[in-house]
C-alpha cells in the first residue's frame, strides 16, 4: 500500500495549483447549523440583574438608534451564556432591541470577542503578534499547549481550558502575555505561564498583571521617569488657572 | 565699508581679511537637544499606577483644576489654545488637532438641531501601541476630563468612549472614573457648575483592530459591523447616528486639560517646529527594559532606548532594525536608526512614520522577514473585508510572505510582491491595506539581500522553485511547464549560424 501511494504521488501534482498553501479558513464556521447544544429552541432570556444592566444600556443610545447597543448586549448575554454566543442567545438580542436577527448575527460574526461554540471555563488567549512573536511567545503557546495537551482551538476534555491563539492585545511593553477570561497575564515566561496554569486547575485565580515582579510597563530596573511626588492642583499653570 | 575705513586711516585695504570673516556677529543658532523631559512637565503623572486612579488622586494631582474656568473661556479660546500648542493627533496620522476640531464650528453651527458627538478612540489594537492603556487604568480622569473640554471646544453633546473589549481592567477604571465625575456634578446636567450639559458614555468593543479606523468605529459604534465609510462626508458633517462628530484618540484628548491650564506656549516649547509636544513612547521587543514612557517629541531614538529602556540586548552594535510607529510603518535599518528623531517629519524623511509612537525593537537573532509575515497574518486576519485589493491582496501577501520566510520564491517574485503591494496601496476606502502594504515595501528597500539570501539557500538545497512555491523537480518530467510558471530550463545548444555562402 505504502508502495502504490509513492508511486502514485508523482502524479497527483500534476493537478494545477494555484498557490501550494492550504486555502485558509476563517476561525470559525461562518454559517449556523443546528445541534443538540446550538439551535433556536434552547431558551435564553436575560436574568434579573442583566436586564436593569440592559435596560441601562440601551438609554446611553438615542432611542432610534436602539441597536448601538448590540455590541454590549451580546457581550453581556455571552457572559451569562457560560462565555459563548449560540443562536438563542443572538435570537434575543435582536429581539430585545426590535431588529432583525440577520443584523445580530452579522454582528456576532464580525467581532473575534464572540464565541459560536461552547468554550471551557477558563479561555486562554495567547498573543502571538511580532511585538509578542519578538519575546518569544511562540514558546509559551507550545508551553500551554503541551502543559493542557490540546492544540490551539480546543478544549480539555475536562471543560476546564480553552486555547486559542489571538492578534495584538495591546499590552506590548509586557510581551509575551496571555489572557485568561477577562484578565490579562504579562511578561511570561514558561515556567510562569505553567503555574498560572496549575493554580487556575486548582480553582485559584493567581494574580493579574506582570509575573515578572513589576508594577506595570514601568522600566524594570528602576525608574526612569515620575520618581518624584507628582505636582499638585495647580503647580506650573498659567497664572489665570493658578 | 571696511575698504573705506581702512583707506581713511592710510592703510591698504585688507581684501582678503574682509573675505574671510564678517563683522556681524552672527552665530550659527545653538543645536538644540531635545529629550530629557522632567517629571514636572510629563502629563500623565501616574503613568505607571503607582498612585489612586480615582477621583481623589486625581484631584490631587491637578486634573479637574478650575475646569470650569477652562469651559468659562468659551470654544475659540480652547480650540486657539491647541492651535498655538501644535498638538498633532496622537492616533497615528498626525493631523493638527486644533484644525481638527475647528472643523464642527462651521458658520452657522447653532442653528443645527442635531446633536453633536465627540467619540474617543481608544480601540488601541496596532501591534506594539500601549500607550492608551496605561492613560486608561492610571489616569482614567484625565480621560474624562479631556472628554469635556475637548466637547466643549466641538460643542459636543456627548462623547463616547469606544474602547476595545480586551480591555476589561481598563474600562472599569473609566467607567469608575465617569461614575466619580457624574456623581461630583463635574459632568452631567450641568458640569462643573459652568451650565453646560455633557455626558460621557463608555462603549466597549467586541476585537476588531479595523475598529480603530474612525469610520469604523463609528459604524461599529452604531451597532454594525466595523466596515469603514467612504469619506466624503466626513464625520464633521455627517457622522455618529448621522450627527456630526469628531474622533480622537485618548492621547490628544487627555493632553488637552493640561494644555488649556498650562498654555499652550509651554507644550510648544517641547519639540521641534511643527511637531511639538510630548508624547508617550511605547517600546517593546528586544531591549534590555521594554516600558512605555512619556518623552519630549524629537528625542533621538537611539537616545530614547538607550536611556529609558536600558539599551538594546547584546549592544547597540546587536540592533538589526527598528520599526519606529507600530506595525503600519516600514522598519528602519540600524545605520538609520542612528539619526532619526522621534518626531513626525524626521521619520517621513527617513521613509518611515511616527505613527503611534510604538518602537518595536529587533536585534541580529531576529528572523526579520518572519518577523514582517506575521504582520502579513495579522492583516489578512484584521482585513474587514469590504475593499476587494485588501481582503484578497493581505492574503496573497500573507501566502508570499509564508514563503519568503521558509526561502521558497524565486528572486523575481520579490518585485512581484512589491507590485502587489503597490496595487493594494492607496485603492481601499481606509488605511488598512496601506498600512499591511508599507511593512514588506520596508523591509524590501532595507532587507532585501537578506531575503535573497534565504532564497538562494532554499534553491540550493531544494532546486529551483516556480513561481507560486512549487518545486520544479515535483512536476513530472513528462509535463511541459509553461514559461509563466518561471522554470529553470537548460541552457540551449543554439545551432551554429550558417556559413556565409
Amino acid at each position: 500500500m505504502a508502495f502504490r501511494c509513492m508511486r502514485l504521488r508523482p502524479l497527483l501534482p500534476a493537478r494545477r495549483a494555484f498557490s501550494t498553501s492550504r486555502a485558509a479558513r476563517s476561525d470559525a464556521l461562518f454559517v449556523h447549523r443546528d445541534t443538540p447544544y446550538n439551535n433556536s429552541k434552547i431558551p435564553f432570556e436575560f436574568d434579573e440583574a442583566n436586564t436593569k444592566i440592559a435596560k441601562e444600556v440601551v438609554a446611553h443610545y438615542p432611542p432610534q438608534y436602539k441597536k448601538a447597543a448590540v455590541i454590549p448586549l451580546l457581550d453581556l448575554a455571552q457572559r451569562q451564556n457560560k462565555g459563548w454566543t449560540s443562536i438563542s442567545v443572538m435570537n434575543y438580542v435582536a429581539k430585545f432591541l426590535d431588529m432583525p436577527p440577520m443584523r445580530v448575527y452579522e454582528v456576532a460574526t464580525f467581532y473575534t470577542m464572540f464565541n459560536r461554540e461552547p468554550i471551557g471555563k477558563h479561555f486562554v488567549q495567547v498573543c502571538t503578534t511580532t511585538p509578542c512573536m519578538l519575546c518569544n511567545a511562540y514558546d509559551i503557546l507550545s508551553t500551554v499547549k503541551e502543559h493542557l495537551k490540546i492544540g490551539v482551538g480546543e478544549t480539555t476534555p475536562d471543560g476546564l481550558f480553552t486555547l486559542v491563539e489571538v492578534e495584538c492585545q495591546g499590552a506590548c511593553s509586557n510581551a509575551p502575555m496571555l489572557v485568561v477570561g477577562d484578565d490579562f497575564y504579562e511578561d511570561l515566561t514558561p515556567e510562569s505561564t505553567k503555574k498560572i496554569l496549575d493554580a487556575f486547575k486548582k480553582g485559584q485565580k493567581p494574580k493579574p498583571g506582570p509575573q515578572s515582579g513589576r508594577h506595570t510597563s514601568e522600566n524594570s530596573a528602576g525608574l526612569t521617569a515620575l520618581t518624584s511626588k507628582p505636582y499638585g492642583p495647580g503647580e506650573h499653570c498659567q497664572p489665570e488657572f493658578k | 565699508m571696511l575698504a573705506k575705513a581702512a583707506a581713511r586711516r592710510g592703510l591698504k585695504p585688507l581684501w582678503n581679511v574682509q573675505l574671510q570673516r564678517g563683522f556681524a556677529t552672527v552665530q550659527d543658532p545653538p543645536v538644540r537637544h531635545y529629550g530629557g523631559l522632567k517629571d514636572q512637565d510629563r502629563i500623565f503623572t501616574n503613568l505607571y499606577s503607582r498612585h489612586d486612579h480615582g477621583l481623589k488622586g486625581a484631584q490631587s494631582r491637578g486634573d479637574w483644576h478650575r475646569t470650569k474656568d477652562i469651559l468659562a473661556k468659551g470654544d475659540s479660546w480652547i480650540i486657539q489654545t491647541m492651535k498655538d500648542s501644535g498638538l498633532r493627533g496622537r492616533g497615528g496620522a498626525g493631523f493638527p488637532s486644533g484644525l481638527k476640531w475647528s472643523f464642527m464650528n462651521k458658520p452657522g453651527w447653532e442653528k443645527d438641531p442635531r446633536p453633536r458627538y465627540l467619540v474617543v478612540n481608544a480601540d488601541e489594537g496596532e501591534p506594539g501601541t500601549c500607550k492608551d492603556r496605561e492613560i486608561m487604568r492610571g489616569d482614567p480622569h484625565k480621560l474624562v476630563e479631556g472628554c469635556l473640554v475637548a466637547g466643549r471646544a466641538m460643542n459636543a453633546t456627548a462623547a463616547y468612549i469606544y474602547i476595545r473589549g480586551e480591555f476589561y481592567q481598563e474600562a472599569s477604571h473609566v467607567q469608575q472614573a465617569i461614575d466619580e465625575a457624574y456623581k461630583a456634578g463635574l459632568i452631567g446636567k450641568n458640569a462643573c457648575g459652568s451650565g453646560y450639559k455633557f455626558d460621557v458614555y463608555l462603549h466597549r468593543g467586541a476585537g476588531a483592530y479595523i475598529c480603530g479606523e474612525e469610520t469604523a468605529l463609528i459604524e461599529s459604534l452604531e451597532g454594525k459591523q466595523g466596515k469603514p465609510r467612504l469619506k466624503p462626508p466626513f464625520p464633521a458633517d455627517v457622522g455618529l447616528f448621522g450627527c456630526p462628530s469628531t474622533v480622537a484618540n485618548v492621547e490628544t484628548v487627555s493632553v488637552a486639560p493640561t494644555i488649556c491650564r498650562r498654555g499652550g506656549k509651554w507644550f510648544a516649547s517641547f519639540g521641534r517646529e511643527r511637531n511639538q509636544g510630548t508624547k508617550l513612547f511605547c517600546i517593546s521587543g528586544h531591549v534590555n527594559n521594554p516600558c512605555t514612557i512619556e518623552e519630549e517629541m524629537s528625542i533621538p531614538l537611539k537616545e530614547l532606548v538607550e536611556k529609558h529602556c536600558g539599551g538594546v540586548r547584546g549592544g547597540w552594535d546587536n540592533l538589526l532594525g527598528i520599526i519606529p510607529g507600530g506595525s503600519s510603518v516600514p522598519i528602519l535599518p540600524i545605520k538609520k536608526c542612528e539619526e532619526v528623531l522621534m518626531d513626525f517629519d524626521s521619520l517621513k524623511d527617513a521613509q518611515s512614520g511616527l505613527g503611534t509612537g510604538a518602537v518595536i525593537v529587533m536585534d541580529k537573532s531576529t528572523d526579520v522577514v518572519a518577523a514582517i509575515a506575521r504582520f502579513a497574518h495579522f492583516y489578512k486576519h484584521e482585513s474587514c473585508g469590504q475593499c476587494t485589493p485588501c481582503r484578497e491582496g493581505t492574503t496573497w501577501m500573507m501566502n508570499m510572505m509564508d514563503r519568503f520566510a521558509e526561502g521558497r520564491g524565486q528572486e523575481r517574485e520579490i518585485d512581484m510582491l512589491l507590485e502587489l503591494t503597490k496595487q493594494v496601496e492607496g485603492r481601499t476606502i481606509c488605511a488598512l491595506g496601506d498600512a499591511a502594504a508599507w511593512p514588506i515595501q520596508g523591509l524590501m528597500r532595507h532587507f532585501r539581500p537578506e531575503v535573497e539570501k534565504r532564497l538562494a539557500q532554499f534553491k540550493a538545497a531544494n532546486g529551483p522553485v516556480l513561481f507560486g512555491g512549487r518545486l520544479q523537480r515535483d512536476v513530472p518530467s513528462e509535463l511541459a511547464i509553461p514559461d509563466n510558471m518561471g522554470p529553470e530550463r537548460p541552457e540551449q545548444q543554439l545551432p551554429p549560424p550558417p556559413a556565409a555562402a
